[in-house]
């Protein structure tokens, strides 16, 4: 399609663009600085660090592929990579349904009144996470917690949640929901791209609210899914500070995730080689993760044409 | 549809509407509660707080444990520790951001789009992988102990902030800036006087998720600072409750006193907070 600037751009000298790109690598020259000191350059000495001993008081010494091979020998390592695989199989997916449901209910047309709630679901993303995680050490006490007080209400002896090897995840699942806030505005987004006309279709052919959720909007959310079921995946590699906060990994390492085990390693043992290490498993393996998923909801689209 | 089928469908919907609204109330209040807790927890006495069974509201109302926020701890020296960050970070992601975005937008260069291609790339780069070096690489430079880590990487652009510019510049017309540099006006001219007006909007929304991301960081400062006299909002939060006997009323209150601020900001620039998210933009 020709237009009047392209036309324009063809008449430009090549003198004209020359200095174009001139420019335009002056303006995208502080990222490459950044890209190369605080980007690339840490990438690769990361990746060396990883085949060596470093003790940080003395230089690296090369040793090839030994931490790789110690970290599958050390349990708090498999321990911690349990953890994670159990936050990724049942937190993710339990934030996800929540998530959307929250937001297929705050989007239906013949609810009125709902834009309150949504201030109301996202209020927990604009708490500092420090603060959350005191809030939350409160909110899960055994005995004076509300959690508790709520569940005894209704009959239910609440468990001892952050204090309990088995508890201690579920409770990190429900802060993890506590905080999906910012998932439901991106799904409510996406709901808001799908045709008023579908659901109109649906209704004449007799399907209510659930079965015009199912069939309509869950698939035409599926783009919108694999963003934030990414966006949660990558959260929960990189989950910190929640558990060096609230627990310190414990009771019998129960919570002892990727990353918090990562910076024990790096910053209270000093271990730098074998940290790096587990900072290059978990790219691997968030890059695996990201490709399949990437596969997976392709395959989903294209048998909807 | 037949006149009784419609009747059937319209109990339906009516049935459907009160149990949403019922399920939408119960997600509110859970959504809620904890939040209230921590208001009114923060205005309880110590033997309050500790009292089994849980009690919903104080019974005396007290403004002590704020009292201790401005007493017991330098909570100036740490409010202002964290604003200087906070300023620093704002103002970075600014100024880079748009510079390095208008570059990876309005004008052409070979190789462009490769290049633009590796900046994505870098948003999934687990922050993992560069810390220990980042952080050996700072002691080397005598970083650690100063701000300085926690500000300077700011000024070489964020990739989530450069995305975020660079899909708003993409979509102004061309002829916006074909008439200046027809007039002879420098690029930098025309990203000054044309771009950055037009960019108000996203601006303000790079500028919050910047405030975002250092108000809350807890993280870096943890690696970086080191000195308790330069320790953050956050960072001193944690730090007092991982004393053997934490004091509680106090970190409340401080908790409340340290969410004020984000709820204050949100009323008034809800736009820019949604669009930051909508847009692609990832809490820090």
């Amino acid at each position: 399609m020709a237009t009047f600037s392209d036309e324009i751009r063809t008449i430009k000298s090549s003198r004209m663009r020359r200095k174009e790109a001139k420019a335009g690598l002056i303006f995208v020259l502080p990222w490459v600085i950044g890209f190369l000191v605080f980007t690339l350059y840490p990438i690769a000495s990361s990746l060396y660090y990883s085949l060596c001993n470093y003790k940080v008081i003395k230089d690296p010494v090369f040793i090839g592929l030994d931490n790789y091979i110690a970290l599958f020998r050390d349990k708090t390592f498999i321990d911690s990579c349990k953890n994670t695989l159990y936050m990724i199989v049942f937190g993710v997916p339990i934030t996800t349904f929540v998530s959307i449901w929250i937001a297929i209910m705050l989007n239906y047309k013949k609810i009125k009144g709902t834009s309150w709630m949504r201030v109301v679901f996202f209020i927990p993303t604009l708490v500092p996470t420090v603060v959350a995680c005191l809030l939350w050490i409160w909110v899960m006490q055994p005995d004076s917690g509300v959690l508790n007080t709520v569940l005894g209400y209704f009959g239910i002896r609440g468990p001892g949640w952050l204090a309990s090897p088995i508890w201690s995840k579920p409770a990190f699942i429900l802060m993890m929901i506590w905080t999906c806030g910012n998932a439901i505005i991106i799904y409510l987004a996406g709901l808001q791209d799908i045709s008023d006309s579908l659901y109109d279709a649906a209704a004449i052919d007799g399907a209510g609210f659930f079965r015009a959720s199912i069939s309509i909007s869950i698939p035409l959310l599926r783009p919108t899914m694999l963003y934030n079921v990414t966006m949660l995946i990558i959260g929960v590699f990189q989950w910190f500070a929640e558990p060096y906060i609230m627990t310190s990994g414990g009771p019998n390492n129960s919570t002892m995730f990727y990353s918090l085990y990562l910076y024990q390693n790096a910053f209270t043992f000093f271990k730098m080689g074998y940290a790096s290490a587990q900072a290059w498993i978990m790219l691997i393996i968030s890059m695996v993760i990201i490709f399949i998923l990437f596969k997976v909801f392709r395959f989903g689209e294209t048998e909807m044409g | 549809m037949n006149i009784k089928s419609i009747r059937k469908y319209k109990v339906k919907v009516v049935i459907n509407r009160a149990v949403i609204y019922l399920i939408l109330l119960i997600f509110v209040l859970s959504f809620l509660l904890p939040f209230l807790f921590l208001l009114t927890g923060s205005f309880k006495t110590t033997s309050e707080l500790f009292s089994v069974p849980f009690r919903w509201l104080p019974k005396t109302w007290t403004l002590d444990n704020y009292r201790q926020v401005f007493t017991k701890i330098p909570f100036w020296r740490y409010l202002r520790n964290t604003l200087i960050i906070v300023f620093f970070s704002i103002v970075s992601a600014v100024l880079s951001n748009s510079v390095i975005a208008y570059g990876f937008s309005r004008l052409r260069w070979p190789g462009r789009d490769k290049v633009f291609m590796i900046v994505i790339a870098t948003m999934i780069l687990p922050y993992q992988v560069t810390l220990i070096p980042l952080y050996l690489m700072f002691t080397k430079m005598h970083w650690i102990g100063t701000f300085l880590p926690l500000i300077v990487p700011g000024f070489f652009g964020n990739a989530a902030f450069i995305f975020l510019m660079r899909q708003f510049l993409v979509g102004i017309p061309k002829e916006y800036t074909e008439s200046a540099r027809i007039d002879g006006a420098s690029e930098f001219q025309i990203f000054l006087r044309i771009m950055i007006p037009i960019s108000k909007p996203v601006l303000a929304t790079i500028a919050i998720m910047a405030f975002m991301k250092a108000w809350n960081d807890f993280l870096g400062p943890l690696v970086f600072l080191g000195d308790d006299s330069l320790y953050t909002l956050s960072l001193a939060a944690s730090m007092l409750r991982s004393k053997l006997e934490p004091n509680w009323e106090l970190l409340l209150a401080l908790g409340v006193l340290m969410v004020m601020p984000v709820l204050i900001l949100f009323f008034f620039m809800q736009k820019y907070f949604i669009q930051g998210i909508t847009m692609g933009g990832i809490k820090g």
